[in-house]
């Protein structure tokens, strides 16, 4: 990687931190409404993942979307605007925190109901191949969604007809406040791939470098034709499952101890360490992300109301 | 103009239709090696390929969901699902994600698939094989639920739903695969939303779709005999519903039937009922009347469940009642 690629993976992780800390705020004022599921802790995972796609690869995630959409590409504008309901969000302030997407940098959601994307990616895994098209699709997705239906359908699908497919769990440990050894038969996620025959691997989310490399090479894998592969990825949400979580299932003792593998100090103490950058360096980079979503907290503020008389636009594309 | 059975009418559409575009492709449990359970994509497999005439595993869920993610990226799926029955295994699909996705992503996302399926009963096969729920699926928005009940419109309407951007569940019936009519040969569109009047008379109305237009037309031939002259208007699709031929009707004959298949509570004549008085009340000489099924779970028996449907003869005594 070149400098710059380091600095700006360094970027995209704070300003998903700051983007994430900001709409914290936000919605204690009540200026987001609905459900606010936060990515601090898990910045890493997606930032080392997406850095590792071609921008023709699809990537579809679940409700935590906020960080994968700064990861594709999306500006924190626009991000912003949309959780505050906008008309200049990313999806016109119709969807709000859980349905962000920009389908032109392939980013496809954003999707809320606990596995239900899943079979979209094996969809478009096949609509690409058969229009010969070289993308691959990543699918993300929580350690919760192991235990639903579609996952399993999705999966044996996606090998039956040997598809283009990377699907990686972001396993935080619970999903919502049930811890994994709770609700998982299979503690260990990725071994749920060896029932659909599926190459796995995991990795230490909590070091985006790690999560960088595994992702460069699976993605390369699934791409020149190895069929679909699993990766897990171990991570930790800081906050609660979202906002108004009162945490009763988790020590805190556990929460601190977890902190202590901030994933953007372990790669911040990286770069100084390794020489890449310095201090002053990574000083200015934070810098400029406070000011980025700054900016974005005042676009959003400013920007206008979704109008009364678009209601009704785009339930149908037919236009009669 | 040929005369064909549904059967014969829907294929052909599908086929014409796969020719025609290279993006259109079909997906569901047996639709491929089988040639579909009811016969309708026998030959497309060995004439199209594996990869246009794509068997799955049993998971309706995968086949739904695939369907929207390949649309998404820009094909033209027609996802089958084997009976109505199965769609409640893909109901998050069906409902819950391809009509959400145009309007939840401010129009970036569109999804041109056709869900092909078949419901009725009438044929044995007991309480979870043999519903009409096609209300059910005509609540959503985003969706349009169309349901033909002639060969012609069969085609017609296949055609105009594959080459739709939105998702369309079409509903097929299993009794009328074998009905016969006649069809227009090549491309032939009916448009999606249209209703339209299968025969005209000035005593009474009859609003009624799919097998039971057919049940209609029995009955309006019998009270013919008697100098009743019933005029039917065939809803062709249930969203979006298009009440402009109802309400003319009903300004003519003021007296109102509405035929459905399914239970009567919270159905499609109910919601036909609703808008005729919403829009029309003034000039209803009677109470509406609606036939409908039984408000039991179908049972085996063939006595039992004939007893349970909606008869020909129900609808000979609903239009009696209002004259």
């Amino acid at each position: 990687m070149e400098k710059s690629e380091y600095l700006d993976l360094y970027r995209q992780m704070v300003e998903i931190r700051i983007l994430e800390e900001n709409a914290m705020e936000l919605y204690q004022k009540g200026k987001i409404g609905g459900f606010l599921h936060l990515y601090i802790g898990q910045e890493a995972v997606s930032t080392g993942l997406i850095s590792a796609r071609r921008p023709e690869d699809n990537v579809i995630t679940a409700y935590r979307d906020h960080g994968v959409a700064i990861n594709c590409g999306l500006s924190a504008n626009e991000i912003m605007a949309e959780l505050l309901g906008k008309a200049t969000g990313c999806s016109g302030g119709r969807g709000g925190s859980m349905h962000m997407a920009d389908v032109t940098k392939n980013f496809w959601g954003g999707h809320a109901v606990v596995g239900a994307h899943l079979p979209l990616a094996v969809g478009m895994a096949l609509g690409d191949q058969l229009q010969k098209k070289s993308g691959i699709t990543i699918c993300m997705f929580g350690d919760g969604a192991t235990n639903i239906g579609y996952f399993h359908e999705a999966l044996n699908l996606s090998k039956v007809w040997e598809l283009p497919v990377l699907w990686v769990c972001e396993n935080n440990h619970y999903g919502m406040g049930t811890a994994v050894d709770r609700a998982s038969a299979v503690p260990e996620i990725r071994q749920k791939a060896a029932a659909y025959n599926m190459p796995s691997d995991s990795v230490d989310g909590m070091d985006v470098i790690k999560v960088r490399e595994i992702s460069e090479r699976m993605i390369a894998e699934v791409r020149a034709g190895s069929g679909p592969q699993f990766l897990e990825i171990l991570t930790y949400r800081f906050e609660g499952h979202s906002m108004g979580d009162p945490e009763r299932y988790r020590k805190k003792d556990e929460v601190r101890k977890w902190k202590e593998s901030d994933p953007i100090g372990i790669y911040h103490k990286y770069l100084v360490s390794e020489k890449i950058a310095k201090e002053s360096e990574l000083s200015k980079v934070e810098a400029a992300c406070e000011q980025i979503i700054a900016e974005a907290v005042q676009f959003a503020e400013s920007s206008p109301e979704p109008a009364p008389d678009t209601l009704f636009d785009n339930i149908y594309a037919d236009k009669n | 103009m040929a005369t064909l059975t549904m059967r014969q009418a829907i294929s052909q559409a599908l086929w014409e239709e796969m020719e025609r575009d290279e993006k259109v492709f079909i997906l569901g449990e047996e639709v491929g090696v089988w040639g579909g359970t009811y016969a309708v994509t026998k030959g497309f497999y060995d004439h199209f390929g594996a990869e246009r005439v794509r068997d799955t595993p049993i998971s309706e869920a995968a086949i739904i969901g695939a369907g929207i993610g390949a649309a998404l990226t820009g094909m033209r799926p027609v996802a089958e699902l084997m009976t109505i029955n199965f769609a409640f295994s893909a109901m998050e699909h069906i409902v819950n994600e391809a009509p959400k996705l145009h309007y939840m992503f401010n129009g970036q996302m569109t999804v041109p698939m056709v869900i092909r399926t078949v419901g009725g009963g009438g044929r044995q096969l007991g309480a979870t094989h043999s519903q009409t729920p096609d209300a059910i699926f005509a609540h959503f928005p985003g969706l349009k639920v169309v349901a033909p009940g002639t060969p012609a419109d069969a085609k017609g309407l296949l055609k105009a739903a594959i080459r739709s951007n939105d998702p369309i569940f079409f509903i097929e019936h299993a009794t009328l695969y074998q009905s016969r009519g006649e069809v227009p040969d090549g491309d032939y569109i009916v448009p999606i939303g249209t209703s339209k009047v299968q025969r005209e008379g000035k005593d009474v109305t009859i609003v009624t779709y799919s097998k039971m237009l057919e049940s209609s037309l029995k009955a309006a031939e019998q009270l013919a005999k008697e100098g009743i002259e019933v005029e039917i208007v065939d809803l062709r699709s249930l969203r979006p519903l298009d009440m402009g031929p109802v309400i003319e009707s009903v300004k003519k004959t003021n007296r109102v039937i509405v035929a459905e298949e399914g239970w009567k509570s919270y159905g499609v004549g109910a919601e036909v009922s609703a808008r005729i008085y919403e829009e029309a009340f003034d000039y209803m000489d009677a109470p509406i009347k609606r036939v409908a099924q039984k408000e039991v779970p179908l049972p085996y028996n063939a006595d039992l469940e004939q007893l349970a449907l909606p008869q020909v003869e129900d609808i000979i005594a609903a239009v009696k009642e209002v004259l």
